[in-house]
């Protein structure tokens, strides 16, 4: 179980945020979490929880966008999005996909702060 | 506390930290011309005996060096040094998996220049090596076939983060009826195209096609033959 390290680089992240902006308390944090980060959504808000405590971020929430998986077929020539992450095929025309464009992402994009 | 909350756009990458480094030691293996190769399974599959029989046939022809990750125990560096490749131990102490950081302390003293092939076992778990990139050049994730053939279906995200499948001890396939096809077909479901190599490092099978594709992705020739210096080193020993 790696999300508690993960939970702690974004409370880091977020903490030298929130201190540019004259420490100001944070009341949110939108993360968006591929389906490929290789990390567990439930494990994470459990970890976030933990390592807020006693920050800038305390009692703050997580608020976690899920991206699915998108692929480029190569017979469509189109992005697709993966029906599930155990096939990597064209959901239209049936083609493997090996190129995976979006899913691995696991990145803060916004705060919430209380001025 | 009635006032509204200010939105600030923030967009940072939360492993930015380790990819930097992932990134200087990509750079830092291409400059010195190694090729870096990093091995991801789970515990039991067969990984060190794996890496030990393929640095002891490297070894003579290859500059071949090892960097182990394990939550304890300095066991498997001591079982990959009769190789007589050079090996070190990355203790990770609670941690479940490698950072490019532990790499590159690993790296200290090591003198990349010397190098061909430089191997990162990784701590065997499937799940968490999925997430960091160690700035290896390619990424093999190992199955044996005692595991059962779902496997890939079971951690679709490190099959899917790896370039090359290794299917281990092929010696013990009949005898566990393991299904070669279906193992197979699983792995290209969740990596399409990723290629599938199958031997036995106890037995040998397989080595061969596995050793003919490490030398094609190795950017220097082979060495001579072993020189004279090396072959009288039992011999100096006795006295």
């Amino acid at each position: 179980m790696h999300e508690l390290s993960i939970a702690m680089s974004i409370v880091e992240i977020v903490q030298e945020e929130a201190e540019r902006h004259g420490s100001v308390q944070v009341q949110a944090v939108h993360l968006r979490l591929g389906q490929l980060s290789g990390v567990v959504k439930e494990a994470l808000l459990a970890s976030y929880e933990m390592a807020s405590e006693e920050t800038l971020l305390a009692g703050s929430k997580l608020l976690i966008e899920e991206i699915p998986v998108e692929v480029m077929c190569p017979q469509c020539k189109a992005p697709r999005v993966v029906r599930s992450i155990q096939w990597f095929c064209c959901p239209e025309c049936g083609a493997p996909t090996p190129t995976v464009l979006h899913g691995k992402e696991l990145e803060v994009v916004a705060l919430e702060l209380c001025e | 506390m009635s006032n509204e909350p200010r939105l600030a756009e923030v967009r940072k990458n939360v492993l930015k930290q380790n990819d930097v480094v992932a990134r200087s030691l990509r750079e830092r293996f291409r400059a010195a011309g190694v090729l870096a190769i990093s091995l991801v399974s789970s515990p039991g599959s067969g990984k060190t005996a794996f890496l030990e029989k393929t640095l002891t046939l490297l070894h003579a022809r290859y500059r071949v060096a090892a960097l182990v990750g394990d939550l304890a125990t300095e066991n498997d560096a001591e079982r990959l040094a009769r190789s007589q490749a050079p090996v070190k131990q990355i203790l990770t102490g609670t941690m479940c998996h490698l950072e490019a950081a532990m790499v590159q302390n690993a790296l200290e003293g090591w003198d990349l220049n010397s190098l061909d092939l430089l191997f990162i076992e990784n701590v065997g778990n499937l799940v968490c090596p999925a997430s960091y990139d160690l700035g290896e050049d390619l990424r093999f994730v190992l199955i044996s076939v005692t595991e059962g053939e779902d496997k890939p279906l079971k951690y679709p995200t490190i099959f899917n983060s790896a370039d090359v499948a290794i299917i281990t001890k092929s010696d013990l396939a009949a005898a566990v009826e393991f299904d070669e096809a279906l193992a197979r077909r699983n792995i290209q479901a969740v990596r399409p195209g990723m290629e599938i190599l199958k031997l036995s490092a106890k037995t040998g099978e397989g080595m061969s096609g596995f050793l003919q594709f490490l030398e094609s992705r190795i950017s220097r020739p082979p060495l001579p033959p072993r020189n004279k210096v090396t072959e009288i080193k039992p011999v100096a020993r006795l006295h």
